[in-house]
């Protein structure tokens, strides 16, 4: 019998969006394998790089259009401020569950061992530079390198 | 279920928890740490203290928590306590595992 018992050793878990929701879905997905003994390993493209801006990470928000789990019709959820309204409301209730800021949470994941990568294409699409990111990114990389990082047994890819 | 432990019989659950902080002392402790292959410091005793001093409070544990205790921060409580830090804290602790996400 093998040693590996199909256990997950690795999660590399990809984000590709910035809206609050999805930001913590993965956050807490890469932490929650820390937290297990499992390593963890973020690609922030496109959109995703939001959450490692340092000028706007802090002020990402809760999609209120498109998302019909919030039970909101698309014209309201599209008012002035309806964005804003949904935020703090979910802001208030993380923070009742003791959830970290998104700094904060970078900051929780680092001192962890999560690795956080930025996509070196979309870094160029959005003309980032490094200093426009949060200070302790492992690094800008290709998708090729991403999946290197990946590289052997029990490790899974997790696309958000 | 029951199991020896430190040469005392000690009711402990499915993943090997102690399930009465009484019947826990500094032997149990060392010997669990041994299972997970850690030869217990005066720092991992100063974070034990913390963690069953939150568990007597009945505050509930969590890596945010731990990294403002200011006994430890998270990046040595990751060093201290490889591989699942709360969880591996917690049983030599003699404490219930934290049902925390974060």
């Amino acid at each position: 019998m093998s040693e590996f018992n199909g256990e997950i050793r690795k999660m590399m878990i990809i984000l590709s969006k910035a809206s609050l929701e999805n930001v913590y879905a993965a956050f807490v997905l890469a932490n929650g394998a820390r937290m297990e003994g499992i390593e963890a390993e973020m690609f922030f493209t496109f959109f995703g790089l939001e959450a490692i801006h340092d000028k706007k990470m802090e002020h990402l928000h809760v999609a209120t259009v498109g998302n019909p789990a919030m039970h909101m019709p698309t014209m309201i959820g599209g008012l002035p401020g309806m964005e804003a309204l949904a935020t703090s409301m979910m802001k208030r209730e993380m923070e009742k569950l003791d959830m970290p800021g998104v700094r904060e949470f970078l900051d929780i994941m680092k001192a962890s061992g999560v690795k956080l990568w930025a996509c070196k294409l979309a870094m160029e699409m959005f003309h980032y530079t490094k200093e426009d990111m949060y200070a302790d990114l492992d690094g800008v990389i290709t998708v090729g390198d991403f999946y290197k990082q990946g590289a052997g047994v029990g490790a899974h890819m997790l696309f958000i | 279920m029951e199991k020896m432990i430190a040469q005392m019989n000690v009711l402990v659950n499915e993943e090997g928890y102690l399930t009465d902080f009484t019947q826990w002392n500094k032997e149990i402790g060392d010997e669990l740490a041994g299972e997970h292959n850690i030869v217990l410091t005066t720092r991992h005793w100063e974070v034990i203290d913390y963690i069953q001093g939150e568990y007597k409070r009945e505050s509930p544990l969590s890596i945010r928590k731990i990294g403002k205790s200011g006994v430890v921060d998270i990046k040595e409580f990751y060093a201290l306590f490889p591989a699942g830090p709360l969880k591996t804290a917690t049983k030599i602790a003699g404490v219930p595992k934290p049902a925390s996400c974060i």
